[in-house]
């Protein structure tokens, strides 16, 4: 009996070393591979990724270089319909561009200003709450009723009226070039309180631990204890916020772009497709809002099915 | 209760003024009022007179005093765009949004309760199921493209229901409704559905949610024990219990239903003032920015100061901690 070990003690001194064993053997990837439905999102997304990034290359033809369009192309319907072109699987806009490719270089558009927006919300948010949460008193008291005069309005207007201010603002200027950091500046202004509240309420718990303390007393600048001793604790809630949010500024961007306050018709993220296309809907040209529609429907609700199981995977409550 | 109304109240009355300040920056430092108002032929003179007549050379605490004082008779200056006062131009379009957004949240309500009920009930129907993922689909489809995909089905398609505008309109005194002509309720129903589907997912899911927990409680088990019939247990005990946070939600939704009537009005050329805003961002008409700013900002801090108020009078709980403080 002493030296026969049970099946389970073997299983537990079997440490798997490499890191797809250790990946494969984690929860976060069994909760994964249990639903279906999340398996499939992360694959949408993945895909989606892939084409946004590899746009320059799958493209039949360059959207932006208004030398290769042909005004005569205008409207043509997709391929498979009567009056389709092969040239053009998905048909063409107005303006003789290819649907698909614009649709790729859209897709591209709309997930390089969500993330960046995500990116710059996700900065700002964490350090006004590390600094509310560890600072307290009156910088405390200070970002968290500017946080909630902010939550009373919803994100899609504040990102609205940010956007509005800049454009006016650097209307005498070359805004056109510009746009782009409008909008992920409007969008990522817009939705930080949430990483502020929970990254204050974490750091309010971490910063009376021991580990806190003790590099206090070995004379850590509250910089140093802030970013390298407390962010790396609160980093699970706002890598699950984040998730959520990027569907949403992917769907803040596609909104503001309908509004014709976003990316101009040049340069068109989903968004502005979709403005284009509504306007010929009444004529029939259904292809030209139906696809950028499906393809920006897809995204937003596999990124959000993303978020949803991390949420649920991430909180031991649930377990 | 009179001490936290109070307290509400000058909480309020600071986000006004903090909004208010906000405005004001925008409405003085975004662009030269003189040379929006002012013509392509206007002299030097004329431009230095017009801006002692505006006051733009007093002290900038003496312009902030002055464009609250303002903002409070409900002087809000000229349009740039439109070269009228943003008042009248606010007062023509506030009828078409509030009658939408009333619409939209009466569609939220009068479904939204029913279908969480339901599917708080019956968990595992195959009813329920469709519910919600239909509810899943509601949030994740952004509201332009179910406005869209909405006119495209009823009007395009199967010419069912007009794409824009208000219809008939007929003026009792100063309001023009739409609700009393049958082309006006036509108009009214794409987008009311447009702007209510986002918020009936969203009531749907929350009475789901407290439906679920509140059949779980003791008084619940010892209604069935006493015999009651389900639907005395589900209506006359449960639901009635679910109702405090339904309530609290709805009211601030209805903040919220202004705000994304941006959208909607913009996609129906609904004559809103959503519609007048987007207009105004695009032609950065900053006094009506500004104008729709600090209105939206006052209906967003009544509501919230109402449904507080509310909420004491219709939840004991509170209003006895209130007192034991």
């Amino acid at each position: 009996m002493a030296h026969s070990q049970s099946p389970m003690e073997k299983q537990a001194l079997a440490i798997p070393l490499s890191p797809f064993g250790r990946l494969r053997d984690s929860d976060l990837f069994q909760s994964f591979m249990r639903s279906r439905l999340v398996v499939a999102a992360a694959l949408v997304t993945v895909l989606m990724l892939a084409a946004a990034l590899l746009a320059p290359l799958m493209a039949p033809q360059d959207p932006y270089d208004l030398g290769s369009l042909s005004l005569l192309d205008a409207n043509t319907p997709p391929a498979w319909a009567q009056g389709g072109d092969r040239r053009y699987p998905l048909g063409t806009d107005d303006q003789g561009r290819d649907i698909l490719s614009t649709i790729l270089y859209g897709t591209r558009s709309s997930l390089l200003i969500g993330f960046s927006a995500v990116l710059l919300a996700t900065a700002l948010g964490v350090t006004l709450g590390l600094c509310a949460g560890y600072a307290g008193g009156r910088i405390d008291a200070l970002i968290m009723r500017i946080a909630d005069v902010q939550l009373t309005f919803p994100a899609i207007l504040t990102a609205l009226l940010i956007d509005g201010v800049m454009l006016a603002v650097f209307k005498s200027h070359r805004v056109e070039a510009g746009k782009f950091w409008v909008l992920v500046i409007s969008i990522g202004l817009a939705y930080w309180v949430q990483y502020a509240r929970t990254v204050r309420g974490v750091t309010l718990v971490e910063r009376n631990k021991e580990y806190v303390e003790a590099a206090r007393l070995i004379g850590l600048s509250p910089i140093k204890i802030m970013f390298q001793h407390i962010l790396p604790n609160v980093m699970g809630p706002v890598l699950v916020i984040a998730t959520i949010n990027l569907a949403l500024a992917i769907i803040t961007e596609a909104t503001l772009s309908f509004l014709g306050v976003g990316l101009p018709p040049t340069e068109p993220s989903l968004g502005t497709m979709i403005q284009i296309g509504n306007r010929y809907l009444f004529s029939g040209s259904w292809w030209m809002v139906v696809f950028p529609g499906v393809t920006l429907a897809l995204l937003a609700l596999a990124v959000n099915l993303l978020g949803d199981w991390l949420r649920d995977a991430l909180n031991p409550k649930l377990r | 209760m009179l001490a936290f109304a109070i307290r509400r109240l000058i909480e309020a009355l600071l986000v006004m003024l903090a909004v208010a300040l906000l405005a004001f920056v925008l409405f003085r430092y975004v662009g030269d009022p003189v040379s929006q108002m002012a013509g392509q032929d206007t002299s030097l003179e004329d431009r230095i007179r017009l801006r002692q007549e505006l006051g733009l050379d007093d002290p900038v605490f003496v312009q902030f005093a002055r464009f609250i004082a303002n903002a409070v008779r409900l002087d809000f200056g000229i349009s740039y765009q439109m070269k009228q006062p943003v008042l009248a131009l606010l007062a023509e379009r506030f009828p078409a949004t509030i009658e939408l957004a009333l619409a939209a949240a009466l569609l939220a309500v009068a479904l939204g309760i029913p279908m969480g009920v339901y599917t708080g009930i019956n968990r595992d129907s195959w009813l329920s199921k469709v519910f919600l993922t239909l509810s899943l689909i509601g949030v994740s489809l952004p509201t332009f493209l179910i406005g869209i995909i909405l006119i495209y089905v009823f009007s395009v398609w199967l010419h069912l229901l007009p794409s824009f505008g208000r219809g008939e309109v007929v003026s009792v005194g100063a309001w023009h409704t739409g609700l009393l002509t049958a082309s006006g309720l036509k108009a009214l129903i794409l987008p009311a559905i447009t702007l209510g589907l986002f918020q009936m997912t969203l009531v749907t899911r929350l009475v789901r949610a407290e439906m679920l927990e509140v059949l779980r409680t003791d008084y619940i088990k010892f209604a069935r024990a006493r015999g009651l019939s389900n639907r005395a247990v589900h209506f006359g005990h449960a639901l009635k219990n679910t109702l405090v946070p339904v309530i609290t939600v709805i009211g601030l939704q209805l903040g919220a239903i202004i705000a994304f009537a941006i959208i909607t009005e913009t996609v129906f050329q609904w004559p809103g003032m959503g519609l007048m805003f987007i207009q105004a961002v695009q032609f950065a008409d900053i006094p009506v920015m500004s104008a729709y700013l600090l209105l939206v900002a006052f209906l967003f801090v009544a509501i919230n100061l109402i449904v507080d108020l509310v909420y004491v009078r219709i939840d004991p709980r509170i209003r006895i901690l209130g007192r034991g403080q």
